[in-house]
């Protein structure tokens, strides 16, 4: 649903020379050349971004299974992909747990990233060494860190609840993935700790841009630590702060790889979000139809997001 | 195509492969993507028309690669089943017609370990019963008395199987009495704290580790665990056959295993020649080759008789795997929403909901999902 409105732009700039005044050669051929340079990323979008979403859609009022590679022959059922989909209480579920990890997850990350962006935009020693070790989380590839995180939160023989036996707190058998009811608090605070650096360094390159004088300005009219950062800093960051909660925002709500390592969607399906399940649908069941309805579920929820998206840049820009 | 992506099974047909290859002048090339990629992997080779000669499926995946009319009938092309027991020719048959051929075949056992139970004067478990006060007497401190998996995977549902066949349940009724005892004495077992509560988060592999590492005194697991068991030279297990309800019941496993098939391509002259090397890979004197490298029971009957001498100590798998069931004997394609379905039913006993209204639902689910 981007691609229209990212390509359209350029394409109506260059036409209008053409309808404004009598087309000679030299118009007509700088009008090619402006062509020329849109036309590979045009043909990059409609080949890699809008052929396999039609085909999505398209695929989803499909009967889809195993026999289609062989024979070719996929007849359309009409909605009844969708329906079985909307029927099953998985899908509700599902939904619900999405929901909950992306907004959980956002909040999480940005909060603690932020709280890190401002404690390190002040120099102090080593700051620079710390800045870079808590990059970390980021460099591990998204499977590792689940493997090794459901080692830590194992209930009997983690690291985790070890100490927290330790230091006694808590019972030291806290079923951090075990139980329906705990699963995804876990899923989430594993996935906080992998946001954590992104937001930061982002958050963290957008005060670097915050001229100094600001900051005094603010200080010589008396106003508190608080005051300042919420009257100077956040005004000034908000730009970053739209970048950061999209990214953030398209990258957790597709989630797959994280679950499918820690938990497998499990205990009870306690932690299946829409992106394990259009895992299951297709490359477990190969019911291809009833994935590429779920699927086009969370295209058409990051859709609706990137709309929201355009158009505050767009009310920013005037 | 296989799944050999381990540096050992990799060399291990390589060299079957040679030789094979060797006999009739024709050179074979492997190639091995993860396991849980060979389905999808095949039907987009389908697609693109430019699928292998051979493939390797594990044997629950076939059926769903037969029905898409993917693979020719191995007798059409020269393969025999003799001495082969008819389980075995089952489990690599759909819908009566006999699409791949089992090299080794396995299943599930109970591993134990020796100098734990000689401890704690615990006799090696055969029924239910025994094997709860065992288990309960086992558990130690921070050692577990028994280690199974009942992970959101196959896994799961594979080591489910033994319990709820010997008890008489069937994979087409999930919501009879009988599955629910099944899950029930599973809940019993977690309840007495015999089992770690980690257990609906564990793979097979997972439990192997802590069977090794002395977190559990006794574990439900297959041969494919041997080779890494046997890095410890410290630890002394044997194996029995899993235990079943009431003494003089059968312990049915599941039994598991890859089988090689001939992809459709639509080349006759190809096909033939794919026969042959299966034919060759599936040799009795192949077979032994392979099973001895692996640990994995033989397929052929006679194979099988020379591999029991060779490996006494595993002697209760090769008993076990001659009544195990296939999976998708009686499902076929249907098996993967069964499976699904059962996965989720048991996690939801295990942490807290009653057997019959989990497995009730996934029965409806079951239903419905096809």
């Amino acid at each position: 649903m981007t691609t229209p409105t990212v390509t359209a732009t350029p394409a109506a700039g260059a036409a209008k020379p053409a309808t404004a005044a009598d087309p000679n050669r030299l118009r007509r051929r700088r009008r090619l050349a402006q062509w020329g340079f849109v036309a590979p990323a045009v043909v990059f979008m409609l080949l890699f971004f809008g052929y396999p979403l039609v085909r999505n859609v398209v695929m989803s009022f499909q009967h889809y299974t195993p026999k289609t590679f062989f024979t070719g022959e996929s007849p359309f059922n009409g909605t009844d992909n969708w329906s079985n989909v909307f029927q099953d209480a998985l899908f509700g579920k599902a939904l619900w747990h999405t929901l909950v990890f992306t907004a959980g997850s956002l909040l999480g990350q940005f909060c603690i990233g932020l709280a890190l962006a401002v404690f390190f935009n002040r120099r102090f020693p080593l700051g620079g060494v710390l800045r870079s070790l808590i990059l970390l989380p980021w460099l591990v590839p998204m499977v590792v860190s689940g493997i090794v995180w459901r080692r830590i939160l194992d209930q009997d023989t983690g690291v985790l609840n070890t100490f927290l036996d330790t230091v006694g707190l808590g019972s030291g058998h806290t079923p951090w993935l075990t139980s329906p009811n705990m699963a995804l608090l876990s899923v989430i605070l594993v996935n906080i700790w992998i946001g954590i650096p992104f937001n930061m360094v982002i958050l963290y390159g957008g005060l670097q841009e915050i001229p100094k004088e600001l900051h005094e300005a603010a200080a010589l009219d008396g106003a508190s630590a608080w005051r300042t950062f919420r009257s100077v800093t956040l005004p000034m960051l908000k730009p970053v702060v739209t970048v950061v909660l999209v990214l953030g925002f398209m990258s957790t709500v597709k989630i797959l790889d994280l679950i499918l390592a820690l938990t497998d969607g499990g205990p009870a399906d306690a932690t299946q979000t829409l992106g394990t399940l259009t895992y299951q649908n297709s490359f477990v069941q190969l019911d291809f139809g009833a994935g590429a309805v779920v699927g086009n579920v969370l295209i058409l929820i990051s859709a609706v997001f990137a709309v929201f998206y355009l158009r505050a840049n767009r009310t920013e820009g005037k | 195509m296989n799944s050999s992506t381990d540096e050992s099974y990799h060399r291990w047909d390589a060299e079957a492969m040679a030789r094979c290859g060797k006999q009739l002048g024709v050179t074979i090339e492997q190639q091995s993507v993860p396991a849980a990629q060979v389905m999808t992997k095949a039907l987009r080779m389908a697609s693109s028309k430019s699928l292998p000669d051979i493939i390797q499926f594990d044997a629950s995946e076939m059926p769903t690669f037969a029905d898409a009319g993917g693979l020719v009938d191995l007798k059409s092309i020269g393969l025999s089943t003799q001495d082969i027991p008819e389980g075995i020719v089952d489990f690599g048959s759909y819908k009566g017609t006999y699409y791949g051929a089992a090299r080794s075949v396995n299943t599930l056992a109970l591993f134990y370990n020796k100098d734990l139970l000689d401890q704690a004067g615990v006799p090696v478990p055969t029924t239910w019963d025994e094997l709860r006060e065992a288990a309960k007497k086992l558990t130690q401190g921070k050692r577990y008395g028994l280690a199974l998996s009942a992970g959101g995977a196959e896994d799961g549902v594979f080591q489910f199987m033994p319990f709820m066949w010997s008890n008489g349940g069937d994979e087409s009724k999930l919501d009879s009495p009988q599955v629910a005892q099944a899950l029930d004495y599973w809940k019993a077992l977690l309840a007495d704290g015999s089992l770690s509560k980690s257990t609906v988060n564990w793979t097979q592999a997972d439990v192997n580790d802590q069977f090794m590492a002395g977190n559990a005194a006794m574990m439900i697991n297959g041969p494919w665990q041997v080779e890494t068991l046997n890095t410890d030279k410290s630890l002394h297990w044997e194996i029995a056959q899993i235990p079943v309800p009431k003494a003089g019941d059968d312990s049915v496993g599941p039994l598991g295993g890859a089988i090689l098939t001939v992809p459709n391509t639509g080349d006759e002259q190809r096909e033939k020649t794919a026969g042959k090397i299966v034919a060759c890979l599936s040799s009795q004197q192949e077979q032994l080759t392979y099973a001895l490298n692996s640990w994995m029971v033989p397929a052929n009957s006679k194979a099988a008789a020379v591999w029991r001498e060779k490996v006494p100590e595993l002697d209760a798998l090769a008993d076990q795997v001659a009544v195990a069931r296939s999976r998708t004997a009686q499902l076929g394609a249907g098996w993967s929403s069964v499976s699904l379905a059962l996965q989720s039913a048991f996690q939801s006993a295990l942490t807290g909901e009653s057997s019959e209204a989990a497995l009730k639902r996934a029965q409806q689910r079951a239903t419905s999902g096809n």
